[in-house]
């Protein structure tokens, strides 16, 4: 019994649903996968070391803000299931127009992955959050991956994980990627959003002056009734507010 | 359907022009609002204790005013040093076996299948030597170097450089950030180029991009650290002759430095004006490398790729050499011809012939540079120690290397003009493309080429009058 619990390092690990050996780590081969799912994340909070963790590539990682400027794709397979895994540039927001914001923005908008997991320093949670929340005003399935949680313990910063996954309305895995540890546990919760198991309902803007929320929720409206089927057109809205020649060239397109 | 996209965009258009200028501002308040709340909700801090102790110190003595500078030309000199002194043996062990061993055995069995003179030159003194040439002497000093460089990247350290340099970068009308793709530049100027993408404002970047070619690259080092120790290393003491040569080194790459601070100023003051765009850099938390892996990944991603891209442009240009020495027109070889008619505009720049046209040779790989001037050397002397025309090859020692530069007709000023030139060129064609792909743009393109090699003309020109004034 005392050896069995040294073993089981979470609880987890003992979950009927768990299932470790079901993982294969495809490397760059990335066809005919069934799922697509999207890396984002504020630079240098390990997004390339979870990438490496699920895809068994070795992207080479660095300890500096900017490491990953172009777009990198793997694959990996979960219980009979592929996955393309996109990793993006790491970028601190989506609202400004240097090249990696774009390519990051551009993916999760326009490349519609079945899952967004969005990387984030335990450490630094709400410098963290303002992407997080911007991405979530954009998609309705994403996952949070807190990672660096050891360093996180180090420096005595404590996160209540389900009060923030409550919070945000969507699941919330803690990992330290470096030492593989949470992996497993993220890579069953992106089986479980990607298959509709898990439903996300993501936390919306609030704080939002009267006056600019009655310009959105008007705009959107007419959005809404042009593109029945659009998750954010609230998004669309804010970013129309704002004079974004690609989304307005996008609704002019089709693209959405 | 297009009819009622244009309507929405109208409507927009109306909305905003009713809320005004702050929108922006007011957005990200209410992220900000929004973030604070939930943190204050989620997140247990002990305030007490706050950024880690020990991080916090050492980044008071990396970055201070006082030893930020001392201790990065330190660094920078250790790991020269390391990168010079520890390549110099598998160099010699692997030019042993590909030029000494391989390359006889080869000829050899091309002579016993009868193989025609000039298929056997082509393939085997021409495309096989130049990869072994460049292997040889490309291999050793990268595998030492870029895993040093990675080690340090990955403890935390240049986002410190850059912290360090942001004021001089501020100073020059250039970006903070422009120093880590610096950095990348000295591994190699292609991929110092594609890092420019974190700099976000166009005018910035494309002076980042204009001027990376300053930062010495992996295949100008092995030309750098060659001449260095033949020609400055000799006019010390013996015992001295080891720190003059890495003195010499560090004193080209820190002079590359000092032409990057001036092109970006002169940029930023004429044809790219503009304010100055402020950034947050974050100081991640120094994290302890782990070790293997590093050296895995950095043998795998850099190296490796680094070699394979040197060797695809070894190979042809090694036939290209082999052909224009052996191909003749009226009583010489097209090399001759060239070098020839290239002779007194080198004079003036204090170089000579043979280097130019080994510059132009050398377009597509700058490591390539050094074996096709004395291939070259060696043909317009008509020395013996060669193996004929157009093989490129490397001699034992670098005294015996010296040798056949001297009965070249070079000297001091010729080496040292040979160091700066070789710091002040056009980028190699990898670069140059990739400049073109990154800024869709034949103009800037031409800038970044044009430029630095203009400076060069002038620079080596300079100097060379100087010189012969005493």
């Amino acid at each position: 019994m005392d050896k069995e619990k040294k073993i089981v390092s979470s609880a987890c690990e003992v979950c009927p649903q768990y299932n470790p050996n079901g993982l294969k780590k495809l490397g760059v081969s990335a066809e005919n996968t069934d799922f697509v799912v999207a890396l984002a994340g504020n630079p240098n909070t390990g997004k390339s070391t979870v990438f490496n963790a699920l895809t068994g590539l070795r992207q080479h990682t660095g300890n500096w803000p900017g490491k990953t400027v172009t777009r990198a794709e793997g694959a990996f397979q979960y219980n009979d299931q592929k996955y393309k895994l996109v990793d993006l540039p790491g970028t601190y927001s989506l609202l400004s127009t240097s090249e990696d914001e774009e390519v990051a923005r551009n993916f999760i908008l326009f490349g519609k992955p079945d899952v967004t997991v969005i990387v984030a320093d335990a450490g630094r949670l709400e410098r963290n959050l303002n992407l997080v929340l911007q991405i979530l005003e954009i998609t309705n399935k994403a996952v949070l991956c807190l990672n660096l949680m050891d360093e996180a313990k180090r420096n005595h910063v404590e996160v209540n994980t389900r009060a923030l996954a409550k919070r945000l309305g969507i699941p919330v895995v803690p990992t330290s990627a470096r030492f593989n540890k949470g992996i497993p546990e993220l890579i069953d919760v992106i089986r479980q959003v990607a298959n509709g198991e898990i439903v996300c309902q993501p936390h919306r803007i609030k704080n939002v002056p009267k006056t600019i929320d009655e310009a959105v929720k008007k705009l959107s409206e007419e959005i809404k009734k042009q593109f029945p089927g659009v998750p954010n057109s609230r998004w669309i809205a804010f970013r129309l507010l704002e004079g974004d020649e690609r989304v307005m060239e996008a609704l002019r397109t089709q693209e959405f | 359907m297009s009819k009622n996209v244009e309507n929405i965009i109208e409507l927009s258009n109306e909305l905003r022009w009713k809320l005004g200028g702050d929108f922006h501002d007011s957005i990200t308040e209410s992220i900000y609002a929004d973030a604070s709340e939930i943190v204050g909700e989620t997140v247990n801090t002990d305030s007490r204790k706050g950024r880690n102790a020990l991080d916090v110190k050492i980044d008071k003595i990396v970055t201070s005013k006082t030893w930020g500078f001392p201790i990065m030309f330190l660094i920078l000199s250790v790991v020269l040093w390391l990168t010079i002194i520890g390549a110099n043996y598998p160099s010699a062990l692997l030019a042993e076996l590909l030029l000494d061993t391989i390359h006889p055995a080869l000829k050899t069995g091309a002579e016993s299948i009868h193989m025609p003179w000039w298929l056997s030159g082509f393939l085997i003194d021409g495309v096989y030597l130049s990869l072994a040439w460049v292997i040889s002497v490309m291999l050793p000093p990268m595998a030492i170097f870029f895993p040093l460089f990675t080690l340090l990247e990955d403890f935390g350290y240049l986002p410190r450089v850059a912290f360090n340099l942001d004021y001089l970068f501020k100073k020059t009308g250039a970006h903070g950030k422009q120093a880590l793709t610096m950095s990348m530049g000295f591994g190699c100027n292609a991929a110092g180029v594609v890092a420019t993408r974190i700099i976000d404002s166009p005018r910035e970047r494309l002076i980042a991009i204009i001027t990376n070619n300053f930062s010495l690259c992996n295949g100008r080092w092995p030309t750098q650290i060659l001449i260095a120790s033949i020609f400055v290393g000799a006019v010390v003491p013996k015992s001295l002759s080891g720190v003059a040569s890495v003195a010499a080194v560090i004193g080209i790459a820190v002079l590359g430095m000092a032409f990057m601070f001036f092109s970006s100023w002169a940029l930023s003051k004429t044809v790219l004006k503009g304010q100055v765009s402020t950034f947050n850099l974050e100081l991640p938390p120094y994290r302890p490398p782990r070790f293997w892996k590093t050296l895995y990944t950095s043998l795998i991603d850099r190296t490796l790729i680094v070699l394979w891209r040197a060797i695809v442009f070894a190979a042809p240009a090694g036939a290209v050499i082999w052909l224009i020495s052996n191909i003749t027109i009226g009583d010489h070889s097209i090399a001759y011809w060239m070098i020839d008619s290239l002779d007194g505009f080198g004079w003036l720049l204090g170089l000579n012939g043979v280097i130019l046209v080994a510059y132009i040779v050398a377009i597509p790989a700058n490591e390539i540079v050094i074996p096709t001037v004395l291939m070259l050397t060696v043909l317009v002397t008509g020395m013996a120690a060669g193996n004929g025309a157009g093989v490129m090859f490397e001699l034992d020692s670098a005294n015996a290397t010296g040798d056949i530069l001297k009965a070249g007709g070079w000297t001091l000023l010729t080496a040292i003009n040979l160091m700066l030139f070789s710091l002040l060129h056009n980028p190699c064609s990898t670069t140059i493309y990739t400049i073109y792909k990154e800024t869709k743009s034949a103009k800037w393109t031409a800038v970044a080429t044009l430029m630095p090699l203009l400076m060069g003309f002038v620079v080596t020109f300079l100097v060379a009058q100087i010189w012969r004034l005493f």
